[in-house]
């Protein structure tokens, strides 16, 4: 049995869990206003938005339906855009009106709901974050300025809001209904979750993003595993290490302050990582698992040398990140083993870090070529170095060659022409939908150009 | 005025195919495709997918009780395959089952045998293959044979455009419902509810009445469900025809991006001769249209690139010759700007290789040969310009002197970010370039208690077109627009429609709404008068009332309705409207094509990081050509949608076919249109009113497909910021401008340095074949 509330109404339901969210919300609860689009998280007009109680704190993030199994909507509050409509026009839906954010109309429910976690969003808010929350939401009729103009006029009301609540200050600004005052107590009171069944071998499944893409009808017919449900979403540190568990998000990544004061520039790098509802319900170990060769954020934590911990709830062992990897699509993990933890060690003040992503379209787009390197400099040398790039093989590869060489170099030109050498001798690229052959040696030069431009002994 | 469906359309209460609730009994459609671009079927066996619990029937073209054949202009397009397949995904079979899911899973079990033949994907193959839709047509205007001699310079090349993806957000579908004595209810996705209607009769072998499509409005459309979206009504309407069941077909996207044509790619050679003082003096130009595998619209579009193949400039002598080129691709089809703008990439091509090879700027040659009232067109036309006013303008309200100095400073303080910049004029024709298509009927009821009930043919696909007719409407009996409402588009209401497109769909049917809201108000007044006992000539409807001599009575609009059907007068009008003046001669290929022209530039400004080959849109200015506008709200987002629905063209969406004639392109994930943080970081609106009178409804100029063409400019802009970086880089003329091609335009030396260090790391990574199936990085 699965608990939740779907906008005002509690919803006890039998449903399949692995079936999609969307599907139960369209054509099993008739509410139409989400909209079927792709079905591949890629456009935003099936959005909903999930609110979670943690810790007696509710918190809405979004999420593409299209890729939610029903399972994660557990005693969660569903919104669609049916459960924000009022009487009249709420405040969100009246500036995209008399902006003329809507035209075509069938991509507007999805802007809608994404900017009421906007609305709910507890950050200080501003234009630019009011953008974050729709950047998920692909629009073909407006060009988006429209959208961007009421996106300005709903955060002129917010900068009112001062330290006021934001659920509170949105229903008293008549941007939300006033249910949403109840909604914690509500699904305090929801049931507690069952216990999950034991499966033989089960499918584990984070954030559905990518399974529910590659194979959604396998997975509605699969063992499958809701890790989230027992696996409680966690950053933390310990020394100098850092734990994440293998259930959080991309977007939790973002929020930690400890990788805030670590990657100062986290923000600018996860930037090019999807959109915010994908951010949203991906986890970080469902990223290494697709052992897809280009996954951001593989390319990412192979650069920290990061080391994952694996169980199959017995037995534990430990494999680095860099020989995770056998092949295409070929892992080092038994179909028992799921990812439980992360653990890397955290830069000091002696090392620079720096992502490089280049796609297609710079933003929600999977990458061309992706690249990430960790340096540590001291006395004018590289004392260690690692590089990572992604789109050059058929997984993400941890340049040896490349990363051994520049260490007791100085980081002069000279080097960089070298590495960017045996780099290209370690990378076997092909021509596909992502750019040619001779396009992805050439960027990655210049990524890895990019990345010594960050260090301060060349910087021009 | 707001757009009449903002209120729904936030709410999400707005109805589109796929909401409608389905009746009982209902069935669901998928269509098997071929799994080969061309080929003879040997053999097809549908026997374990029939046997699937479920499926209720699957038919083929032996099933087609009329005739099958859905081609429009020629008649190339069977409905189901017969002996040959022409294109992959080209429909073979339609199954028919209790659920979506079971369709789905039962076309996998349907088996094929295909002898296959050979593939052809480049428009030039095909030609030199004779492979041709339509015979190969040629606009002339003067001499160019004797003009070259003439010119002080002249230059060559080729220039190349990509196909682009409609990529509605609502795909295509269908719902029909059969009513009684064998006639059917068609809810459609389409642009063109007649095309529906006529060709499914065709298919059934049944007359038009018996088909009622209807049509309430469309998630984005574009151009892509004009003839596209016939197809997949004609299986529904096929199924239930034979079944008695409602059946219906809502595409998943896969199935949408594989099986429908989109823009027609374009490759063509230009040659391009000047005066010593930099006036165009000839210009000759072979256009390669990528047809795909039927005429479907393309003839059409053919048409319209050479009506625009010299955009918004006077050439006194022009060779202009374009083939429709028959490929292994699915039929590609009308989108935004139809033609039009593959056809001026070239001239602007041409006139930037010019520019560049003479060293100066290209918005030189732009600005001194830019149209002028009273110039004639390779199609014998004479031009009412605003060319000049909107250049002008432009140059004054942005200051592009002062921008182009900006441009220049930034581009000598920064190493690896550079900027460009460019100028896009154009000239676009309002009309349908066939004659005949150039008329439209409205259907006005005024009910008893004064609210008025609209219908035209006109399809609301997100342009406005409907809140435009209810202005119409409102504005012609002087009475609040809640008293109006527009329904559905209905072919048992108003028969015979064009389809919704051209620009032209407000025009033609609002001067429609226009003739018969006039006749029902003349009669109106002529009763008025009558009760006051006054002279006709002195009453005056305002305000919801009646005035006479420009006071207000007592009589108001629901007391003078009310009392007119006391007096049995009519309170409902159907009138026809054709527009005037427009004719074209094939023959001759001379003629008046199009009722006006609408001008318009843009000034764009691009930086490109010159490390990543990366790049952003700055800022696109612009002056258009409204008239005088009748909804300044929607012709702005006509606009803005317009320029980067362009832009994305210009620059990230790229249609990849492998050498099979697959599309590899197929998903969101691997084809991207502009996202927000794509489109510009600031697109300026000068909205230059013209009071001259004009051909459109209440002088408000079309304004659908030539914003389009603004994106363009980005096109060259980004030219212009590579070569500030490189002033040797000369990149091929072929859009989109992707960041690869950015880069390798950049760097073509070291890219092919380090392809030639590592041929062997290359062919072993061929060896992987891998498949990236990552979705969102």
């Amino acid at each position: 049995m699965i608990h939740f509330l779907l906008n005002d109404k509690p919803i006890a339901t039998s449903f399949e869990p692995r079936s999609l969210l969307l599907d139960f919300i369209r054509y099993h609860q008739n509410l139409v206003g989400t909209k079927v689009g792709c079905r591949e998280g890629d456009c935003g007009a099936c959005t909903v938005l999930v609110g979670t109680l943690k810790d007696n704190d509710l918190t809405y993030s979004s999420a593409t339906s299209c890729l939610m199994p029903l399972g994660n909507a557990d005693r969660k509050h569903i919104v669609t855009v049916e459960g924000i409509n009022m009487t009249g026009l709420n405040g969100i839906q009246e500036a995209m009106a008399s902006e003329g954010g809507t035209q075509c109309g069938f991509c507007t429910p999805g802007f809608v709901v994404s900017l009421a976690g906007f609305v709910l969003d507890p950050k200080p808010p501003s234009i630019n974050r009011g953008i974050e929350h729709i950047n998920g939401n692909i629009c073909r009729c407006t060009g988006y300025k429209s959208i961007e103009r009421a996106t300005a006029k709903i955060c002129g009301v917010l900068e009112k809001r001062n330290s006021a609540v934001p659920v509170g200050f949105a229903i008293e600004k008549g941007f939300l209904p006033g249910y949403f005052g109840g909604i914690a107590d509500r699904l305090k009171q929801l049931p507690s979750p069952e216990q999950e069944g034991h499966f033989a071998t089960p499918k584990f499944l984070g954030g559905g993003t990518d399974l529910y893409v590659q194979m959604p009808e396998v997975m509605q017919r699969a063992n499958v595993r809701f890790l989230a449900k027992d696996q409680p979403a966690a950053i933390r540190q310990e020394g100098a290490k850092c734990i994440v568990s293998g259930t959080a998000s991309v977007s939790d990544l973002i929020n930690s302050p400890i990788f805030h004061s670590s990657f100062p520039e986290i923000f600018r790098f996860i930037k090019l990582v999807s959109s915010t509802p994908i951010r949203n319900m991906a986890t970080i170990a469902g990223n290494f698992v697709n052992a897809s060769p280009i996954g951001d954020l593989t390319i990412f934590f192979l650069a920290l040398d990061a080391e994952l911990r694996l169980t199959n709830g017995t037995t534990n062992r430990v494999v680095a990140l860099k020989k995770f990897y056998r092949g295409y699509k070929l892992i080092e993990k038994e179909a028992d083993e799921y990812i439980q933890s992360v653990e890397f060690n955290l830069p000091s003040p002696d090392h620079y870090f720096n992502f490089e992503k280049v796609s297609k379209r710079t933003h929600l787009d999977i990458a061309s070529v992706n690249t990430a390197m960790l340096v540590e400099l001291r006395d004018e040398k590289i004392q260690a170095a690692a590089i990572s790039a992604g789109g050059v093989g058929p997984f993400p590869l941890y340049l040896e060659k490349a990363s051994a060489y520049l260490v007791g170099k100085k980081p002069t030109s000279e080097a960089l022409r070298m590495c960017i050498e045996v780099a290209q001798s370690e990378i076997s690229p092909i021509s596909d939908t992502r750019g040619s052959a001779p396009y992805k040696r050439l960027l990655l030069a210049q990524l890895i150009n990019a990345h010594f431009m960050g260090l301060p002994q060349t910087a021009s | 005025m707001q757009n009449i469906d903002s209120f729904s359309h936030t709410r999400g209460e707005s109805v589109y195919l796929d909401d409608i609730p389905v009746l009982a009994g209902t069935l669901y459609a998928a269509v098997f495709g071929s799994p080969v671009a061309h080929g003879r079927i040997t053999g097809l066996d549908l026997t374990e997918a029939k046997a699937q619990p479920g499926v209720v029937a699957i038919f083929t073209c032996k099933d087609i009780p009329g005739t099958n054949q859905i081609g429009g202009i020629v008649p190339d397009e069977p409905l189901l395959a017969e002996d040959y397949v022409y294109y992959h995904s080209m429909p073979v079979a339609l199954v028919v089952a209790e659920s979506p899911a079971i369709a789905h899973a039962a076309i996998k079990r349907i088996r094929i045998d295909i002898d296959p033949l050979p593939v052809i994907t480049d428009p030039r193959i095909a030609r030199a293959s004779g492979e041709l839709i339509v015979p190969p047509r040629t606009f002339r205007l003067g001499d160019t044979a004797a003009a070259w001699q003439s010119c002080a310079h002249i230059f060559e090349g080729v220039a190349e455009t990509n196909g682009q993806e409609h990529l509605y957000i609502e795909t295509q579908g269908a719902y029909a419902i059969p009513t009684e004595n064998n006639c059917l209810k068609i809810y459609s996705s389409t642009q063109g509810p007649t095309a529906v209607q006529r060709h499914l009769a065709h298919v059934l072998g049944i007359p038009m009445h018996r088909l009622e499509v209807d049509v309430t409005r469309l998630g984005g459309g574009f151009g892509g469900k004009e003839d596209q979206a016939t197809a997949w009504a004609i299986f529904c309407g096929l199924a239930s025809f034979h079944l008695k069941r409602p059946v219906k077909y809502s595409l998943d996207r896969l199935e949408d991006m594989r099986m429908t044509g989109k823009r027609n790619p374009y490759s063509s050679d230009y040659k391009i001769g000047l005066s010593a003082d930099l006036q165009i003096i000839a210009y000759e130009v072979v256009f390669h249209q990528n047809a795909g595998a039927c005429a479907d619209l393309s003839p059409a579009v053919l048409e319209r690139t050479l009506f625009h193949c010299t955009n918004s400039y006077y050439v006194p002598n022009v060779l202009a010759t374009a083939y429709s080129c028959r490929t292994n691709l699915p039929p590609n089809t009308a989108f935004r700007g139809f033609g039009g703008p593959q056809g001026m990439f070239v001239i602007e091509a041409a006139i930037c290789k010019a520019a560049e090879e003479l060293g100066i700027r290209a918005s030189v040659i732009q600005h001194k040969n830019l149209l002028q009232t009273g110039d004639e067109f390779p199609y014998g036309q004479r031009v009412q310009s605003e060319a000049r006013n909107c250049w002008d303008k432009a140059m004054d309200q942005y200051g592009t002197i002062n921008l182009e100095q900006e441009v220049a400073r930034f581009n000598q303080q920064h190493q690896y970010r550079k900027k460009g910049m460019a100028f896009m004029p154009v000239c676009f024709g309002i009309s349908f370039t066939k004659t005949m298509m150039n008329q439209s009927r409205a259907l006005v009821h005024v009910y008893t208690d004064g609210s008025v009930g609209v219908s035209t043919g006109a399809v609301e696909m997100g342009q406005g077109v409907n809140t435009k007719m209810l202005q119409v409407a409102a504005l012609m009996f002087a009475i609040d627009s809640a008293k109006v409402k527009v329904h559905t588009t209905n072919t048992f209401r108003v028969a015979n429609t064009s389809p919704s497109a051209a620009s032209a769909t407000a025009d033609l049917n609002g001067k429609a709404v226009q003739i018969a809201c006039s006749a029902i108000r003349q009669r109106l007044v002529k009763l008025a008068a009558e009760m006051l006992g006054v002279d006709e000539v002195s009453i005056e409807l305002r305000e919801n009332k009646v005035w006479s001599s420009n006071k207000p009575t007592e009589i108001s609009w629901e007391q003078l309705v009310f009392a007119a059907y006391v007096r049995r007068i009519s309170l409902s009008e159907h009138a026809h409207y054709a527009t005037p003046e427009v004719r074209f001669d094939p023959a001759t290929e001379k003629g008046h094509p199009f009722s006006y022209h609408v001008f318009g530039t843009a000034v764009t400004i691009v930086t490109v990081d010159c490390l990543r080959g990366i790049y952003e849109v700055d800022a696109v200015k612009i002056v258009h050509d409204f008239g005088t506008s009748m909804n300044p709200m929607i012709d702005q987002g006509q606009i803005e949608g317009g320029l980067v629905q362009g832009i994305g063209w210009m620059t990230m969406e790229e249609i990849i076919y492998d050498k099979d004639g697959k599309l590899k392109s197929n998903a969101l994930s691997t084809y991207k249109v502009p996202d927000i943080y794509a489109a510009p970081k600031t697109i300026d609106i000068h909205f230059l009113k013209t009071d001259r009178a004009n051909p459109a409804i209440l002088r408000s100029k079309a304004v659908g497909e030539p914003p389009l063409m603004y994106g363009l400019g980005t096109y060259f802009a980004l030219r212009d910021a590579i070569r500030a970086f490189r002033p040797d880089a000369d990149p091929a003329f072929s859009a989109p401008m992707t960041p690869e091609k950015v880069l390798m335009s950049l760097y073509p030396e070291e890219a092919v340095s380090l392809t030639s260090l590592h041929k062997d790391a290359e062919h072993a990574g061929k060896q992987n074949a891998v498949v990236n199936t990552q979705s969102h990085g």
